[in-house]
């Protein structure tokens, strides 16, 4: 579904080039939920923004849901991006002039669905991260964890296929980490597929595959489906 | 998705009313100085009789000094003696025609309230009328019979017919000027030509004169000329009939044709006309005659005043000076804004949307700069019609058109000012902006 083949980035600058991804070669199956982990630079980011079409890549292949994006235009690769893909950010980026209601709007405005239909959509995600009676609030009246919740909600109403996560809960503390991460988890149950790059490893482990990636490759992938189901009972346990 | 645009172009105009205001000011000031300028030459050049002003010529024939010029390099003379226009009334060669010019005389009115006043007079011909579509109120001009007959008809103008008669229907009244007892045989309905074109010696913008008499009446009343009048050697003697036979130039002389290349054979007539006049000693020069259409005479006259032009340069200056201030403005409003446009597009608004919707924001800002441009032109010409008044009657109003071009002119010109920092807004890499705040 996801299908990356001997992906190479580099950022060049005048004095030096950084080889961000190299050889980077990851398949990811519908309904998938992976979890990315390494150390700080070790092109995770850049991993994440070359699957969400936001960054280009220098060699290798790429297949979304079975279409290769080599060669699109701009407004080819906005559409894919608006349609297929949903990005949650660790800082949130909601529009602070916009309310929740509007905030949420913005993908689907491109998405030239008619005003009853986005009103829809828009209700229905809020109801689904729990905000549908701030719908009218400022984001900067929102907690840290209720605006990455929103975040999420602009994310799902689109009904993307792919849910891209970079560090969505990085800014939160322990608590709000783990309603958020609740909430991805139920959006993958209900088919989504979900991608989320973390440093937090017990939240890694929630996921049904870890990868971990360190200098541009992916060094190591673990399928930890029975791990995860462990970790629940023994929080329920203890 | 328009409404959508203009919804985001308001929040982000109220969100900084500061430099919205700047913005909006900076294109207010240069539409409105443009607009000023550009009003009143527009005005000056624009057509007074846009039907026929391909039809009706302007004679001038050259009896000047054989040994200078009237005008450098080698102008004839801008009007003609009074030997010219009744030499050329009585060939009567042209599908009509009219000597004409200025004079004055005072009015006597019937009622013993009212004083005598001085009023200005246009001689013309009974051609005059229908060859300027003069619009009349009441009755009509004189014919051609009084012309010859030198009968004592006048045409009132709206204004002189409401002082004397009250604006009632005068036609067939008597109205008693210097002595003598005029029958009214029309009254003008307003009728004001911008430029008056077919007198431009006595100020290119002035009201027409208050009442018309026979040409013909110049000679036996012995009418003087008030308008310009230039001779190139002393009149002989000093009587009225020595100053009609002189070489003063001080009527104007207009021809219509039924069809402009009728003009090549007037012209013929004029040459052959000269040529008999040189047999008789007059017309020292070398034969210079011309036939200019209403436009082309208005150019040579220069109505459009060289500085009224230079005038509107400068503003378009002073407007591309207001743009530039604007152009860098917007750069600063949009490049604050990299965030949010950096996360438009991530969720999928590609560059050609987010074109759009920048450029609606730059037009939105462009419409009430010229909205405010609008009011400061309005000022600006009230301003000038209170320095300059009625020399420059009716040429400081803004009609519909203007109004258009000032709204046109503002939104293309701050869309063109908004197309550079649109196109830096726009090549924002959807990455990047978004890993920190
Ligand atoms: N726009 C850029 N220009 C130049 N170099 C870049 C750019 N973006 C990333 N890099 C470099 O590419 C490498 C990978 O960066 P990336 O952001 O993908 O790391 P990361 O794994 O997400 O790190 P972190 O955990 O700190 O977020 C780093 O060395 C980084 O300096
Ligand atoms: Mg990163």
């Amino acid at each position: 579904m996801l299908k990356m083949n001997n992906i190479s980035k580099v950022f060049r600058t005048d004095v030096v080039e950084t080889h961000a991804l190299r050889d980077f070669t990851l398949h990811v199956e519908e309904g998938d939920f992976v979890a990315v982990t390494g150390p700080s630079g070790s092109g995770k980011t850049t991993f994440l923004n070359v699957a969400g079409l936001l960054e280009t890549f220098d060699d290798g292949d790429y297949l979304l849901d079975g279409q290769s994006v080599k060669g699109l235009s701009d407004s080819q690769l906005a559409r894919l991006r608006n349609e297929k893909i949903g990005f949650i950010f660790q800082s949130f980026n909601l529009l602070p002039d916009l309310n929740l209601f509007d905030n949420v709007d913005v993908p689907l405005r491109y998405r030239r669905f008619n005003a009853a239909e986005r009103k829809r959509r828009i209700e229905e995600a809020l109801e689904v991260v729990g905000l549908a009676s701030r719908m009218r609030h400022l984001p900067s009246q929102l907690s840290g964890g209720q605006q990455q919740r929103v975040a999420i909600a602009r994310a799902l109403a689109g009904q993307p296929r792919f849910l891209l996560a970079d560090e969505p809960t990085g800014n939160l503390d322990t608590q709000m980490a783990n309603s958020v991460m609740d909430l991805l988890e139920q959006i993958n149950k209900e088919g989504t597929t979900v991608v989320m790059v973390t440093h937090d490893p017990l939240l890694a482990q929630r996921a049904q595959r870890n990868i971990f990636v360190r200098d541009g490759r992916v060094s190591e992938v673990t399928s930890n489906a029975d791990a995860s189901e462990l970790l629940h009972k023994t929080a329920q346990v203890g | 998705m328009f409404i959508y645009y203009l919804r985001l172009a308001m929040l982000s105009l109220r969100k900084n009313i500061l430099l919205t205001s700047l913005m909006i000011t900076a294109i207010g000031l240069g539409i409105g100085a443009a607009m000023t300028t550009i009003t009143v030459n527009y005005l000056m050049s624009a057509d007074p009789i846009p039907h026929k002003s391909d039809r009706l010529f302007y004679v001038q024939l050259d009896n000047w000094d054989p040994n200078s010029p009237y005008q450098e390099p080698n102008e004839p003379p801008d009007q003609v003696t009074w030997l010219e226009a009744t030499n050329l009334m009585a060939a009567g060669k042209a599908f009509r025609q009219s000597a004409m010019g200025q004079s004055t005389l005072i009015v006597e009115p019937n009622r013993p309230e009212q004083k005598p006043f001085v009023t200005r007079v246009r001689m013309a011909y009974a051609d005059f009328f229908p060859m300027f579509d003069v619009p009349f109120l009441y009755g009509s001009g004189w014919t051609a019979n009084d012309d010859l007959d030198r009968r004592l008809v006048v045409v009132l103008s709206k204004a002189t017919n409401d002082e004397v008669f009250g604006g009632v229907n005068s036609v067939g009244e008597n109205l008693v000027m210097e002595g003598r007892s005029y029958q009214v045989v029309g009254v003008l309905d307003d009728w004001h030509p911008r430029p008056k074109f077919f007198d431009l010696s006595t100020g290119a913008f002035n009201l027409p004169e208050d009442l018309y008499v026979p040409y013909s009446l110049k000679e036996s009343l012995e009418l003087p000329s008030t308008g310009n009048n230039n001779c190139w050697q002393p009149v002989s003697e000093d009587t009225f009939q020595a100053f009609l036979q002189s070489e003063c130039v001080n009527s104007q002389f207009w021809v219509e044709f039924e069809d402009p290349d009728d003009q090549y054979e007037y012209l013929a007539f004029l040459d052959n006309y000269v040529a008999e006049q040189k047999k008789l000693g007059r017309f020292p020069r070398e034969t210079n005659n011309r036939l200019s259409n209403v436009m082309d005479w208005m150019e040579n006259q220069e109505v459009v005043a060289e500085d009224a032009r230079m005038m509107m340069y400068m503003a378009l200056m002073f407007l591309i000076v207001c743009l530039l201030n604007t152009v860098a403005l917007l750069l600063a409003k949009f490049i604050g804004r990299t965030g949010e446009i950096a996360l438009r597009r991530a969720v999928g608004a590609s560059r050609r949307t987010l074109f759009a919707q920048h450029l609606i924001e730059a037009g939105l800002i462009g419409a009430a700069g010229g909205l405010l441009g609008l009011i400061l032109a309005w000022l600006g010409l009230k301003g000038i019609n209170g320095l300059y008044g009625d020399q420059i009657n009716g040429l400081t109003s803004l009609d519909p058109n203007m109004i258009a071009l000032a709204i046109g002119l503002a939104v293309i010109s701050t869309i063109l000012a908004g197309l550079y920092p649109t196109w830096r807004a726009c090549s924002v890499p959807p990455a990047g902006q978004l890993k920190t705040q």
